[in-house]
């Protein structure tokens, strides 16, 4: 028996950890050359703040993904274009993404109206589009087989699980506040769905019109009754909708209010005006503060793509995140390294293999590469599946109060891409 | 709700909405009026201000010095951007209309551009300066919506008194009703150009400074600003300021009750429609002389 | 015939310009030359009537919508092109007669009104109509007279041959009587009453055309390219007209594709050289009106190119 000094024991330590630490090389020189991904990003127009963060999780993600060797040992290199958060420029971009940049495929894309305006385009040219949306239009069956949203849940699923416990705690009669165009229609539709099967009832809806910029006019239709007040409102507009329906009701009155937290994404809970959400609830598909049981991959997350526990910028502390989305750019960017090695991608040849490669995925474990949490992939509809949160303002932050199962946001396939050709 | 309380919100926030429209249209009745030029960017100078009374609040250590200090500030920075345009760019085109819709549509990006770098893209809240919230039977209401009705009164009155009764308002009512008469008589109508223009985007400014609390600012909040005003001006009838006060209340009760009686959507296709037929059955405006 | 011959050359270079270019370019082409009939047709009520619009995007949307939701229930994009045509041409019928009775600034805010109106009817209708998400259109609904529409070859062809008919159309239209007759309300109304002109029946004449104009662009931007939404029907898409056409030249017959191709090109350029990409389009839009206060071909013309169409 050697007995090793604790010297070089502790030198190969080093040595080992310095190895794994420092930045793989990449395989070899004849595959070196990068591969490009496309990304669409909202950098103007109404989707400019969410755009702005997407970019930033994008470009911490490809570094984390450069630093552990690549995509098959070639580096990862992004392409952004803006799309101006309009399907026509959207089109327009997936058409100079692919034959200008010759990107791989294309990533990114938020607003449902962009996606649905791109995706016909992505079909015609045969690249993978991998939206990071969570709208109900990859599952809906409206898109085509060359779309896949494996980062981030759909709306139907979310306000699917939400019912439940949003029944057995806040109350069965609710009233609905919601865009009235077709985002805050699958709110509508399948909250109501979700409510009547836990024997609630959802006794007003009220679409608000997208060029609305004042609300307290609206409130006399919420039925004195109601027990729970639903809203989901998107646009720089939310602030008034708050601030309006606490003058309102006024602080420890009305009913129970339950929100989407879309409603706030990127805006600071202790903006003036917004004390009146001191004691609601909020949806969030990822905690915007981070929680004292937070697993251990979540502060390495925040420390990549730049935010503090409070879901602000490390820079600026008063520039908000949109946390509750943006971990759908950074799992989808894992979604792809993964695709592209099990399809052995080597070449825009290779798009169709990508394609039944992640077809066949059907789980993603939670951890670094998937930060929010476990999730189940359905190969034929091509949309991903995870827990949801419910969160509690208190003393203007969120706290978790609940976390549903990933069963209660599933329903009945709507379509089976796999049965359609490529 | 009972139908006294009803009766009661649709009113206020008719009167409120009514407020809102006067305030934002008051700058562009004046250049308008005066220059009969169709300014683009008006909603743009809107949309600055409200911006600029963001950032200055965020200077500031309470929310009633942010409120004043905004109050001064914004409005002298925005007029005098309007002033830098009209003499570089407007006048140089010789107010031709079509070409001062391009410019100032051009103008509109570049503003828009400058908000979104400087101040990013996220919806920002502004403090009101005071919080006052009254309770009425059967719904509170903000105390400082109420503030800005009365605000809205006074900046009209000092328009009408300025307009009417000092020798500036003069010599622009005289531009406006002729222009190569005024400058016969000797008035500068170059600089009297340059000052409307300036006094209409100060006042588009000062309007956003006042209704940033009871909004927000965001770099695209100017589009509706501008065709609202648009709307207000031409229904009042052009250049008649007493006109844009009438228009203002019409238009915001009408909105303010219907809203209360159909779905929200439907109330306000039902609201625009109404507003196009009054144009298309009296098409000088309510209160306007033919011309 | 110098002015046949130029536009003959001008269709010739763009069909060489659709073989030579590479894809992305020749997509781009393609969706300017959809975008220059809704621009041509624009043309007709604004530079030569004098009639300014702000509710285009009405009828272009009103074309879309109308073919779209026919070939989403299975009609055929034969049947459903002529369809949209007629949409544009009812819906700017209609509200000509009614704006019509309104003139300059009036008749800019009744028309954006409508068009407002409509956008927000697309929205209350959203399960049926899509709303703003709208809906694709399937490849499969998209094979007209044989030709794959889903293929650039194919789709180009089509785009030029719309764009063609759209010009000669045009230019044929504005050297005639009715021509003449357009201009002369424009450029002074009262006289061309004492003439014996009808202002009002030219007016909603030109008015009704160029909703047909705007209706078939819809239309066509739907089949081509497979979306349909709520989208276009926004009041962007009414200034986007006027806009192209102010920078061509109003009252040109090359003005509107001039246009509509430059600001397509200078966007796309604008968005890969700098994030700040709407300060340099606004920029670019300030000097050109500085430099070329008639749009260009208009500046041209008055510069010495008297025969300019």
């Amino acid at each position: 028996m050697t007995l090793l000094s604790r010297r070089s024991v502790l030198a190969g330590l080093a040595a080992g950890s310095a190895l794994s630490l420092a930045p793989m090389r990449f395989a070899s020189a004849q595959s070196a050359a990068p591969i490009k991904l496309g990304f669409q990003v909202h950098r103007t127009g109404i989707g400019a703040s969410y755009g702005r963060w997407y970019e930033r999780v994008a470009n911490a993600a490809a570094t984390r993904m450069n630093d552990m060797g690549g995509i098959n040992g070639r580096p990862v290199e992004l392409v952004f274009e803006d799309d101006g958060t309009d399907p026509k420029r959207g089109a327009e971009v997936v058409d100079k993404l692919v034959s200008q940049h010759g990107v791989d495929l294309i990533f990114g894309s938020l607003f449902s109206h962009v996606v649905i305006g791109s995706a016909p385009r992505a079909g015609e040219l045969k690249v993978p589009y991998l939206p990071c949306s969570e709208g109900y239009h990859v599952a809906s069956g409206m898109l085509n087989r060359w779309c896949l949203q494996p980062g981030i849940s759909d709306v139907r699923s979310q306000v699917t699980a939400m019912a439940p416990w949003v029944m057995q705690n806040l109350g069965k009669k609710v009233t609905m506040v919601f865009p009235d165009y077709a985002f805050g229609h699958d709110h509508r539709d399948y909250f109501s769905e979700a409510v009547a099967a836990q024997g609630g009832e959802v006794i007003a809806k009220i679409g608000i019109p997208p060029t609305e910029t004042s609300f307290t006019r609206y409130f006399p239709q919420i039925p004195a009754e109601t027990e729970v007040l639903y809203h989901v409102m998107v646009g720089p507009s939310v602030l008034t909708f708050v601030k309006e329906l606490g003058e309102f009701y006024g602080a420890g009155s009305g009913p129970q209010i339950f929100g989407f937290i879309d409603s706030l994404e990127g805006v600071d809970l202790a903006s003036p005006g917004l004390e009146f959400l001191e004691g609601s609830h909020f949806w969030e598909g990822h905690c915007r503060h981070k929680q004292p049981d937070a697993p251990a991959w979540e502060a390495d997350y925040r420390a990549a793509v730049g935010v503090d526990d409070n879901g602000a910028s490390l820079a600026d502390p008063k520039d908000v995140a949109t946390y509750a989305h943006m971990f759908s750019v950074w799992e989808t960017l894992s979604t792809i390294k993964k695709g592209m090695e099990a399809a052995g991608y080597q070449s825009t040849a290779d798009r169709q293999k990508f394609v039944e490669a992640v077809e066949a995925m059907t789980s993603f474990d939670a951890g670094l590469d998937h930060v929010q949490g476990a999730k189940v992939f359905n190969g034929k509809t091509h949309q991903v599946f995870s827990t949801q949160f419910i969160s509690k303002v208190e003393a203007g932050k969120l706290t978790r109060v609940h976390t549903t199962s990933i069963e209660e946001s599933l329903y009945p396939d709507a379509v089976d891409y796999t049965a359609q050709s490529f | 709700m009972g139908t006294g309380s009803l009766l009661m919100l649709a009113t206020l926030e008719g009167t409120v909405m009514a407020a809102v429209l006067a305030l934002a249209a008051v700058g562009l009745s004046l250049t308008f009026g005066v220059m009969r030029v169709v300014n683009v960017a008006h909603g743009e100078f809107f949309m600055l201000g409200a911006v600029l009374a963001w950032a200055v609040a965020q200077a500031m250590p309470s929310a009633p010095l942010g409120f004043v200090a905004a109050l001064l500030i914004a409005p002298a920075l925005v007029g005098a951007l309007a002033w830098v345009t009209d003499t570089a760019l407007l006048k140089r085109l010789n107010y031709n209309p079509d070409s001062t819709i391009v410019a100032t549509i051009g103008l509109s990006y570049l503003i828009q551009q400058g908000a979104l770098s400087f101040f990013g893209p996220d919806a920002r809240a502004v403090a009101a300066p005071f919080t006052l919230r009254l309770q009425f039977p059967g719904f509170g209401y903000s105390g400082y919506k109420l503030f800005v009705v009365a605000a809205a009164l006074l900046v009209l009155l000092a328009v009408w008194w300025g307009l009417t009764r000092s020798r500036a308002g003069l010599v622009m009512r005289a531009t406006q009703v002729d222009r190569n008469t005024a400058r016969a008589f000797g008035i500068n109508v170059d600089r009297v150009y340059a000052g409307t223009f300036a006094l209409g985007a100060a006042l588009a400014a000062l309007a956003a400074v006042l209704l940033a609390p009871i909004s927000q600012a965001h770099y695209l909040m100017g589009h509706d600003p501008l065709l609202l005003s648009f709307i207000v001006v031409i229904i009042g009838g052009l250049g008649s300021l007493r006109g844009t006060l009438l228009a203002a209340l019409v238009i915001g009760l009408a909105d303010g009750i219907l809203s209360m009686l159909y779905p929200p959507t439907l109330a306000k296709i039902l609201a625009t429609l109404a507003v196009a037929m009054v144009l298309v059955f009296r098409p000088q405006g309510l209160f306007g002389d033919r011309t | 015939m110098k002015a046949l011959g130029l536009h003959l050359g001008v269709l010739l270079t763009l069909a060489l310009a659709g073989l030579l270019l590479p894809d992305y370019h020749q997509g781009m082409l393609t969706r300017v030359l959809v975008m220059a009939v809704f621009a041509t047709g624009y043309n007709l009520a604004f530079g030569y009537t004098g009639l300014l619009s702000l509710g285009h995007a009405l009828h272009f949307s009103a074309g879309m919508m109308a073919a779209g939701l026919a070939m989403r229930d299975g009609m055929a994009p034969e049947a459903a092109l002529p369809l949209g045509a007629l949409a544009g041409t009812v819906s700017a019928a209609l509200t000509g007669i009614l704006a019509l009775r309104t003139k300059g600034v009036s008749f800019m805010i009744v028309t954006l009104m409508f068009a407002q109106a409509f956008y927000l009817t697309l929205l209350y209708f959203g399960a049926f109509t899509g709303g703003d998400e709208g809906f694709p259109l399937p490849g499969s609904a998209r094979q007209m007279f044989g030709l794959d529409l889903t293929q650039p070859g194919p789709r180009f062809t089509v785009a030029l041959l719309l764009f063609g008919i759209a010009l000669l159309v045009q230019a044929a239209l504005v050297r005639g009587r009715f021509g003449r007759s357009m201009v002369a309300i424009r450029e002074n109304e009262e006289r061309s009453r004492m003439l014996g002109y009808n202002p009002f029946t030219i007016k909603l004449t030109a008015l009704t055309l160029s909703g047909l104009y705007a209706g078939v662009a819809g239309a066509a931007y739907g089949l081509l390219f497979g979306y349909v939404g709520a989208g276009f029907g926004t009041t962007q898409y009414s200034i986007l007209p006027m806009l192209y056409v102010l920078l061509g030249g109003a009252g040109t017959t090359l003005g509107p594709l001039l246009g509509a191709g430059l600001m397509a090109w200078l966007i796309d350029a604008a968005s890969s050289l700098t994030e700040a990409s709407l300060a340099i389009i606004g920029a670019v839009l300030i000097a050109l009106v500085v430099f070329a206060p008639k749009g260009i071909l208009g500046t041209i013309r008055e510069r010495g190119a008297k025969w300019l169409p």
